[in-house]
């Protein structure tokens, strides 16, 4: 009997039976990781706030169509563009500077993770968008990598590797789009080096459908002397999970991890970062600010260790919240592990209602209700957006706030 | 200008104001008094256009028009100014920013263009000298961070640039040092015309010998029992306002 038949499949079997499995060495490496891996439940205590069983429960298959990235372009950007259209890399340009490149080349991955996304990712993925720039070169554009996905229950996973050699400097920017409603997964990993006196800044901008779900995990290493930023900012999307592994392996390291995350409706929006301290002398910081409505929710976990060797450390954490209706949920948790005794950290978070006594005593000066609204959310968001220094990105985000919520900046 | 008659109001269903009379003419300054709980705050915040107080009965005006089923900034923009009792610090707002939007902002109700920049700065420096406000404070977020008398200084600051016709000060003398005290009051009276009102609230007399006001009001239990001029605020603050309760009492049971 079929029914039965379906019964014996495993959860993990059936949300892979449509998918076609790599076949390089390292495709084969974590589809042997993934035997051992499964899905996450609600005692998972790294996904706790995050429910995937509707995800889990979909069939979901690879698509080829190639879609219109064109409407997605950052307006005023000369940059280098990629595109990833469900998954696949369709156009990339060649960079003409001497020593940087961008490659699609097969899946390498050396990452041993627990995380059975990741683990899907790459044993179910064919080629990794690879971004090199040698040493000492200062790339002189924006890497823009444009990832647009459709509805029709297609899963699209990429899968991305920079590498940015001594004393090199790049910028790339990652766009996430859905095409059309319906729902849809995006499972993206990357994997990046920061090496010595190195400098990568990464701004991601998220605006998938309400349907869709996009989990994406960043494992970043950083070198002495190197600094890392990213910008992550959700402004649509369904369910969204942000992971952000941080190994900062070096001395007179900076490390900054910014995100700003507006929900509306049901959406869904977990940031997960580890910033993990292995050597002395080194800063990061990390300003998560986030506003929910309507019966959203948001989760913040952010995890920082310090470790023995880990001396002067200074390590700053800060996640805001404004929580609009009743429905709507902010679950965050600041956590900070140290084992090093010289070491400077904080951490601090808040939640808490729009501030009606400020709209107040900004209409008693003749400033109408809906300007004085606008103006105490984009004070709320500014110190986050502050940290977008690439004036078109910045101007993406104004138009994707007003597009969205009708926000004049 | 200002005209209350029978006022009530009330938040939360328990009533505050019970059947407040007042007219105040231009040129005047009108100073209300009364002990803790009287509702002198609350009178304040109901002219202002406060929400959270619902008016159940009775009227006001401002120049005939009607103030009540005007939302708060458009009370602002037709000429009410409320100084704030506990102005409210707004993290990422600049001072001269949200000035420049409330003033323009009034400006478009009436009609009028755009401040030019150039204008509106000298405009602010001017003004800013009025209540010997620091220059760095103006670029700062709105209050914050700014001490006790910063921030009330930004009130008075706020109201000379915005030229009321009526405004209502809400204990803009609680918690300051004599000097800034006098700073606040120096403003006040430098920005009194024939053409606009004053409406001070206040607990102690202190404040009324920097202020002069032409009438005194004392408000107690939501309503005003005695009138008079300033001699009366003096004997308030010989006698206590136990003197006027007594006196109340005796002329209801009498």
């Amino acid at each position: 009997m079929k029914g039965k038949m379906e019964a014996t499949l495993t959860k993990k079997d059936a949300f892979l039976s449509n998918l076609v499995a790599g076949s390089s060495p390292a495709s084969k490496d974590a589809l042997q990781q993934l035997d051992s891996l499964e899905f996450p439940t609600r005692r998972t205590e790294e996904w706790k706030y995050t429910r995937v069983a509707k995800l889990i429960n979909s069939r979901l298959s690879f698509s080829d169509k190639v879609l219109d990235h064109t409407p997605f372009k950052i307006d005023g950007l000369d940059s280098y563009l990629v595109v990833i259209s469900n998954g696949t890399v369709v156009t990339h340009d060649d960079i003409p500077v001497q020593g940087a490149s961008i490659t699609l080349e097969e899946t390498s991955s050396t990452l041993k993770t627990e995380d059975i996304f990741t683990a899907i990712n790459g044993g179910y993925e064919h080629a990794t968008l690879c971004i090199q720039v040698d040493k000492n070169v200062i790339l002189d554009k924006p890497i823009e990598i444009i990832n647009i996905v459709d509805g029709n229950s297609t899963i699209a996973q990429s899968k991305i590797l920079v590498v940015a050699e001594q004393g090199s400097q790049a910028h790339i920017i990652e766009s996430y789009y859905s095409t059309e409603q319906g729902m849809a997964f995006t499972n993206a990993v990357s994997e990046i080096y920061v090496k010595e006196n190195a400098n990568l800044h990464i701004d991601k901008l998220q605006y998938e459908s309400e349907e869709h779900w996009h989990i994406n995990a960043e494992f970043v290493h950083q070198e002495n002397n190197s600094n890392f930023t990213i910008n992550t900012i959700t402004l649509n999307g369904g369910t969204v999970r942000n992971t952000l592994n941080i190994k900062v392996d070096g001395e007179n390291c900076e490390t900054n991890l910014n995100g700003l995350y507006i929900l509306t409706n049901k959406q869904h929006v977990d940031n997960h970062t580890v910033v993990d301290h292995l050597k002395p002398n080194c800063t990061s910081s990390e300003l998560y600010k986030g506003m929910i409505d309507d019966a959203a929710t948001g989760v913040f976990n952010g995890k920082v260790y310090v470790r023995e060797d880990a001396q002067k450390i200074e390590a700053f954490q800060q996640n805001n919240n404004i929580i609009m209706t009743d429905q709507a949920t902010m679950n965050s948790k600041p956590e900070l592990e140290i084992y090093a005794d010289d070491v400077k950290c904080s951490h601090g978070s808040t939640t808490g209602q729009f501030d009606e006594d400020a709209v107040f005593y900004l209409r008693a000066r003749g400033i109408g209700e809906k300007t004085a609204r606008k103006l105490l959310v984009a004070a709320f968001a500014e110190d986050v957006l502050n940290n977008i220094n690439n004036e078109a990105v910045r101007q993406q985000v104004n138009s994707l706030l007003k597009e969205r919520f009708g926000w004049e900046n | 200008m200002l005209k209350i008659k029978n006022l009530h109001a009330s938040i939360e269903d328990q009533k505050i104001l019970n059947g407040i009379n007042l007219e105040v003419n231009a040129g005047e300054v009108h100073a209300i008094m009364g002990p803790n709980g009287s509702g002198k705050s609350t009178l304040a915040s109901v002219l202002a256009g406060r929400e959270d107080y619902e008016v159940s009965e009775g009227e006001i005006s401002l120049n005939e028009a009607d103030l009540i089923d005007m939302a708060p900034e458009e009370r602002a923009r037709e000429g009410v100014f409320l100084a704030f009792q506990y102005p409210v610090e707004i993290p990422g707002v600049s001072n001269i920013n949200f000035l420049k939007t409330a003033i323009n902002e009034k400006r478009a109700h009436h009609n009028q263009d755009p401040m030019a920049a150039k204008d509106f700065l000298k405009m602010v420096k001017e003004k800013a000298a009025l209540v010997e406000l620091d220059d760095k404070l103006k670029n700062r977020s709105v209050n914050e961070g700014f001490s006790g008398g910063e921030k009330k200084r930004n009130e008075i600051f706020q109201m000379a640039v915005l030229e009321p016709k009526l405004a209502i000060l809400d204990e803009t003398d609680s918690g300051l040092d004599i000097d800034a005290l006098r700073i606040v009051a120096n403003g006040v009276n430098t920005l009194k015309s024939k053409d606009n009102a004053t409406i001070v609230i206040t607990h102690y007399q202190r404040l009324l010998d920097y202020i002069v006001p032409d009438f005194v009001h004392v408000l107690y239990k939501g309503k005003i029992v005695k009138s008079g001029t300033k001699e009366l605020a003096l004997e308030l603050e010989e006698k206590g306002y136990d003197w006027i309760k007594q006196e109340l009492g005796e002329t209801i049971e009498g």
